[in-house]
């Protein structure tokens, strides 16, 4: 069976992160990526990052991924990166399975481990919502942005936070026609400068929203949407029609962090974090020793938020193993800042409650 | 409308079926589970798992904090027996 000192599990922001700091402290480092490309959710964001320079703000997350796999390259004896390899399963003696390529399986045992496997689409419950044509909006973002495929002609975007307004953009970069894009809150949850944009180009951003149901033979034909009241009960006579053939569900994001459960992580449901997640310290260690998380398995935060934890994730992950740099503390309180940056001001105290909560 | 919403797209259960279920007493995923085979296909209940879930919250007024997913096992995708076989095999020449 192979050993391996330190095995990073993801290569998004918070993996290659991990790693790269890993590797600066003298680890060996590998890296599960189940894509055939490695970088995550950034090599599809096309759009401009907001936070500070420490997380590469003003560039575009498909250029951070460059950015990172460029350090990743640097340190080539190592970290190993090893592509369209999935973890699917952890065990008590730290011991990893793998699916490589759907026709290999093998067991890596690793000293330490971080997990950084980010997060899964919530779905949404309404009559039909199997038909054809009804997406995820990030598995749209996935078909423009990484394999080039049109979804489809006219979009209901269901969903006006981040992902919703900026996918709805960027379909519209495509050459889509995006009708609406709606909301069960009565706010738009987005930061303003993206949702302006879409406003800007004459897209209905609808609040107090929600799909009544879909509609369709084979496949989409129209959606039926209607007001909600602020219990998010639909307010009858209030339905709109909009005839399309694609919509795109956009309510949220779970954690993904199911091989932390079957170690035996001890886990909590944490609403400010959108799911269960596992208790950690404040080096991101959770209750098994010499296993740490990062990024979205977390919690649901952003990129940058990613890239910091897993920072300090690989740091901390590689001190536990002996590779502990002079400047270890300074490092910490350093990424632990730039953390509690990323989370301050009145947007972030969803988190903060959230980081409260999954205190080990 | 209930009998086309889907909650579980793996196995094709409705939020009629669940609902129903939950009015005959059956208020833990495990339960609803090992009637329907929720949690069962290739999604392992990462779609379903917060629908059903917030169902059983709203029916019995308890907190999702408070309810109880099924315990994870491994393999977190489908994998082939046989790979799962030659691997068993190499383990044992390795022990031999």
């Amino acid at each position: 069976m192979r050993e391996v000192e330190l095995l990073v599990i993801g290569s998004g922001p918070a993996g290659l992160c991990a790693a790269i700091s890993a590797a600066t402290s003298g680890a060996k480092v590998l890296v599960l990526e189940r894509s055939f490309k490695p970088g995550g959710q950034l090599i599809k964001q096309t759009h401009m990052f907001f936070g500070s320079e420490s997380q590469y703000a003003s560039h575009r997350g498909v250029d951070i991924a460059d950015i990172l796999l460029e350090k990743v390259d640097e340190f080539g004896d190592r970290i190993e990166l090893m592509l369209n390899a999935t973890a699917v399963g952890f065990y008590e003696d730290n011991v990893v399975t793998v699916l490589k390529d759907e026709k290999e399986y093998f067991k890596i045992k690793a000293r330490s481990v971080v997990c950084a496997t980010g997060a899964y689409e919530k779905s949404l419950a309404f009559p039909n919502n199997d038909l054809p044509g009804i997406y995820g909006a990030g598995a749209v973002q996935t078909l423009m942005n990484v394999y080039g495929v049109r979804p489809g002609n006219r979009v209901l975007m269901v969903g006006a936070g981040n992902i919703g307004v900026i996918v709805s953009y960027q379909l519209m970069q495509a050459g889509i026609e995006v009708v609406a894009v709606l909301d069960a809150a009565p706010r738009i949850g987005a930061y303003l400068v993206h949702a302006s944009k879409l406003a800007r180009m004459g897209v209905p951003i609808l609040t107090s929203h929600t799909v009544k149901e879909a509609i369709g033979a084979d496949c989409l034909e129209a959606a039926v949407v209607c007001e909600v009241d602020e219990r998010f009960r639909p307010i009858p006579g209030t339905e709109k029609r909009y005839d399309v053939d694609v919509m795109c569900i956009s309510v949220g994001l779970s954690p993904l962090n199911e091989l932390l459960a079957m170690r035996g992580a001890v886990m909590k449901y944490v609403p400010q974090l959108s799911g269960s997640v596992p208790l950690r310290t404040n080096s991101l260690e959770t209750s098994i020793p010499g296993v740490f998380v990062a990024g979205d398995a977390s919690g649901i935060e952003e990129a940058s938020s990613a890239m910091a934890e897993g920072y300090l994730a690989g740091l901390c992950a590689a001190a536990s193993l002996g590779h502990v740099p002079p400047d270890l503390n300074d490092r910490k309180l350093e990424y632990m800042s730039q953390l509690d940056g990323l989370r301050s001001g009145p947007v972030g105290e969803r988190i903060r409650a959230g980081m409260r909560n999954s205190k080990l | 409308m209930d009998e086309n919403t889907i909650i579980c797209r793996c196995s094709d259960v409705t939020l009629k079926e669940i609902r129903d279920l939950i009015a005959q007493g059956y208020v833990t995923y495990d339960e609803i589970k090992r009637i329907t085979r929720i949690g069962m296909g290739p999604c392992q209940g990462k779609t379903c798992g917060q629908l059903v879930l917030r169902e059983i919250s709203n029916a019995t007024g308890k907190s999702m904090a408070d309810l109880n997913f099924h315990n994870i096992r491994p393999p977190v995708v489908g994998v082939k027996l046989h790979l799962i076989a030659e691997e068993a095999k190499r383990q044992e020449g390795e022990k031999a």
